[in-house]
């Protein structure tokens, strides 16, 4: 391996394994690559950055090769690199971990390193001889796990490293790491993070793809930018800032990102949730949301944050307490019953709980208000159009129909569909559950002004998040959760993240 | 512009076409290839023949393909048919009850076995593999003690003629029929719960994420889907002079088979009612084009069994390259 580090500790430039040149790339109606160029060195780590529908995942997917680029030429060690098949991307070193983890959970660690070779002799498998191997694997990469254990009993940071040691086990060189950190908690991103400065070391290239601008600038040596399938350009990351980045990516000053408006907070109390629990999930949980404000909850993931937005919404069952709006107690036994007193929630998860992927955009825009166009045996079709087309331009979804299958919108483009459905039953109270993860920075900052624009109309959001400067920007008072319960309620001039943290590893 | 978003209603019918061009062509082929080799198919007579026959299984896909949409299926169809024909025929013929009454009660047992199904699904949260299936048993099993195992002869000809009379020339069976599917369409898309059926079988936590009573909802449609195959059992009853407890077994899995050929996916969520009747006449139309060629019924089952994989395989590929797109 060549020396990467100097004496002085420093990362030394490489040499360039991976050249990507003026990269085209076609789908029906849709030009997704126009002239994308990357240019990845042995041992860094290359951020690719990009809205969503910017190309980025059809890149890799061409390095990958699953798909073939319509024009463009890829360079591997200088040499033009044929990538035919998915195995010919192997034969070069090119591993890609896709967000979505592609393990067997109920077979070993060893079985699933192992998975794609072929059994010596007569298809018997030598348990014993595999599990030593993978154990030789793990112990070099420092990572602390034994071969033998099923991959279902592992946290997902720990399936992630498994991920990319059997990357490694095929002689990997460019790993390709999509939003690694989507669901990983802030311990575990600090692991992974201390493994990737392991790889650079031995000179493996990384690839990494992820929305979260601090996460970048935290683990990436240059920056590769990317807008409407062309590269806009490749910056240095110590060199760079975060509104630099954002200029790149939208092709626009976004004079702030978080839209500070001042809010007018009416002193009228909209909710009001009063000794909520819920035995072994959550205990204790009092507040109080006024008409117009915005209200954070934030805490570790598992501090039970979304557990209680669920069962004030009626998906979950409570043991004791009260809910009460407009200073009437709630009887919310049922989603259909908060929909009736008033509440939306834009759940965490949008594809297992928010959109019907399969159906149309049109359809999941409207599913909460049937009532208002169908009737007996009978669609109003104009009264159908009238709610899509003014969510559809208050909202800015870009979608090239009603018709559309929502799973073939973006992340943004998603969001923006539960946003709109639940805008449409015109709720007093919003609940978001981490509104931007995963979307892009301009969606991103629409949403935020979306969020601000409705405070206006009088509506009052309970803002879910776990991202610190977001849910500090945003929130007129933070509500901060540790195991199970409120530990901390925060006015604006308390706000800091020292605080907040504090607040959600100990009590009081 | 916004006008583009939403495309014009006139175009229905050609993205009908496109979305099922396969089956669609399917069935053209299939009725040019028999007219040739039987002169007699494409006569008046045989057609009328034809539809009468495929208006059973027509019924019970119209059930099925709701229980399909939703997730899950109902393997009692053919159960609730010979159930809800016993009964009728019992009624009228031993315990003495008019025509409209006992008719009422043999719909009522089609309803009370889906409400079963129903309430173990949605409630218990059974697989409606297994309630249904165990409503199969029960269903026919009552069917059997109803009658003593044997078929209960009806001689009341105002009955019988409600299976084989005619109106304008067209088989009543053909008219029901046609009269259920426009019902069974209208209903699912003009009517929130018939978005809603789409909702729970697209993404059942979504649905309930929404809003939607996603209880209610299977409960509806195992309910239509027995009342839909009672109906069907007491028509066949009329046309059949008798209530036959053994009838009809097996005539769940046809079901089954025409809405896959007709594109409603398995996993729920999609499916038409129009597209579901073109896999039920692609399974009628063989099933009459080989005995008006003679062909022995043994061999029938081999044909249909290869023309339902070839059909979905097609279907499969095509789907598959949509998504890549």
């Amino acid at each position: 391996m060549l020396p990467l580090i100097s004496a002085k500790g420093e990362y030394v430039v490489g040499k360039t394994v991976l050249r990507m040149v003026d990269i085209d790339k076609r789908f029906p109606g849709v030009h997704a690559l126009k002239s994308a160029n990357l240019e990845v060195k042995e041992g860094e780590v290359h951020a690719l950055l990009g809205g969503n529908g910017a190309g980025k995942s059809t890149l890799m997917k061409i390095l990958g090769a699953i798909y073939q680029p319509d024009g463009g030429e890829i360079f591997i060690d200088g040499q033009p690199a044929q990538l035919a098949s998915v195995r010919d991307a192997q034969g070069y070193g090119i591993s890609i971990i896709h967000q979505e983890l592609m393990l067997f959970p109920e077979l070993s660690i060893a079985e699933n390193m192992f998975i794609g070779e072929r059994p010596e002799g007569y298809g018997y498998i030598n348990r014993k001889e595999m599990e030593r191997r993978a154990q030789a694997v793990l112990d070099d990469l420092g990572i602390r796990l034994q071969a033998g254990t099923v991959v279902s009993s592992l946290s997902l940071a720990q399936q992630q490293l498994v991920e990319i040691a059997r990357a490694l086990s095929f002689n990997a060189r460019i790993i390709v790491m999509d939003e690694p950190t989507s669901s990983l908690s802030n311990k575990e991103v600090e692991m992974l993070f201390e493994f990737i400065r392991k790889l650079k070391k031995n000179g493996v290239a990384i690839i990494y793809i992820s929305h979260k601008l601090d996460e970048l600038f935290e683990i990436s040596d240059r920056i590769t930018v990317l807008r409407d399938g062309e590269t806009v350009g490749t910056v240095i990351t110590k060199e760079t800032t975060e509104d630099d980045l954002i200029r790149m990516m939208v092709g626009r000053e976004l004079s702030s990102f978080y839209s500070q408006a001042q809010r007018e907070i009416s002193p009228e109390v909209v909710l009001e949730v009063r000794g909520l629990a819920k035995e072994g999930v959550f205990h204790d949980i009092n507040f109080q949301l006024r008409k117009g404000e915005i209200l954070g909850f934030t805490g570790l993931v598992g501090s039970g944050r979304t557990e209680v937005m669920e069962a004030i919404f009626g998906i979950r069952s409570f043991d004791r307490g009260e809910i009460l709006l407009r200073g009437s107690r709630a009887e919310i036994k049922s989603p259909t019953d908060a929909i009736a007193a008033g509440l939306a929630l834009v759940p965490e998860d949008r594809k297992a709980h928010g959109l019907i992927l399969k159906n149309t955009v049109g359809f999941n825009m409207t599913i909460t208000v049937l009532k208002e166009f169908i009737g007996s045996f009978r669609v109003d079709r104009k009264a159908e159009r009238s709610i899509l087309d003014s969510y559809k331009e208050r909202l800015r979804i870009v979608t090239p129909s009603y018709r559309q299958i929502a799973a073939k919108l973006s992340g943004g483009n998603q969001q923006k569909v539960v946003l709109a459905k639940w805008l449409a039953t015109k709720p007093l109270v919003l609940i978001l559950d981490e509104p931007t993860r995963g979307i892009d920075v301009g969606a991103k900052a629409e949403i935020y002004t979306l969020m601000h624009d409705l405070t206006k109309q009088g509506v009052s959001i309970i803002m879910v998040s776990s991202e610190l400067p977001e849910v500090m920007a945003m929130s007129d008072r933070i509500c901060v959760m540790n195991e199970g319960t409120i530990s901390a309620t925060l006015a604006k001039e308390e706000f800091s993240e020292e605080k907040i943290v504090a607040y959600s590893v100990r009590r009081g | 512009m916004a006008g583009e978003l939403l495309k014009s209603r006139s175009s229905a019918f050609t993205t009908f076409l496109k979305k099922n061009i396969a089956i669609v062509s399917g069935l053209v082929v299939l009725c040019v290839v028999l007219s040739f080799a039987s002169p007699y198919f494409l006569t008046k007579h045989n057609i009328m023949t034809l539809l009468r026959q495929i208006s059973t299984n027509a019924i019970l896909t119209l059930g099925m393909m709701m229980c399909i949409m939703i997730g899950g299926i109902d393997l009692s169809l053919g159960s609730v048919v010979a159930l809800s024909g016993t009964v009728t025929a019992v009624l009228i013929t031993r315990a003495g009850f008019g025509i409209p009454l006992a008719i009422l009660m043999g719909l009522l047992s089609g309803v009370v076995c889906g409400l079963f199904s129903g309430l173990f699904v949605a409630y218990i949260k059974v697989p409606a593999f297994v309630a249904t299936l165990a409503v199969m048993n029960v269903a026919r099993g009552a069917a059997y003690i109803a009658t003593n195992a044997n078929p209960v002869r009806i001689t009341v000809e105002a009955f019988n003629n409600l299976g084989i009379g005619f109106v304008a020339g067209i088989p009543l069976p053909v008219i029901y029929t046609a009269v259920l599917v426009i019902l069974v369409s209208l209903f699912l898309n003009k009517t929130r719960m018939g978005r809603y059926i789409y909702a729970v079988g697209g993404n059942l936590e979504a649905a309930r994420y929404s809003g939607i009573n996603v209880k209610a909802v299977q409960i509806t449609v195992h309910v239509l889907s027995g009342f839909l195959a009672a109906f069907a059992g007491i028509v066949l009853a009329a046309r059949m002079y008798s209530g036959q407890p053994a009838v009809a077994s097996g005539w769940e899995l046809d079901a089954v088979a025409a809405s896959v050929l007709g594109g409603v996916s398995l996993l729920g969520g999609t499916g038409s009612v129009a597209s579901a009747m073109i896999g039920v006449l692609i399974i009628g139309v063989l099933q009459n084009g080989l005995n008006l060629l003679n062909v022995h019924s043994f061999w029938q089952l081999v044909v249909k069994g290869i023309v339902i994989l070839i059909a979905v395989t097609f279907d499969m590929l095509r789907s598959r390259k949509a998504e890549e797109n």
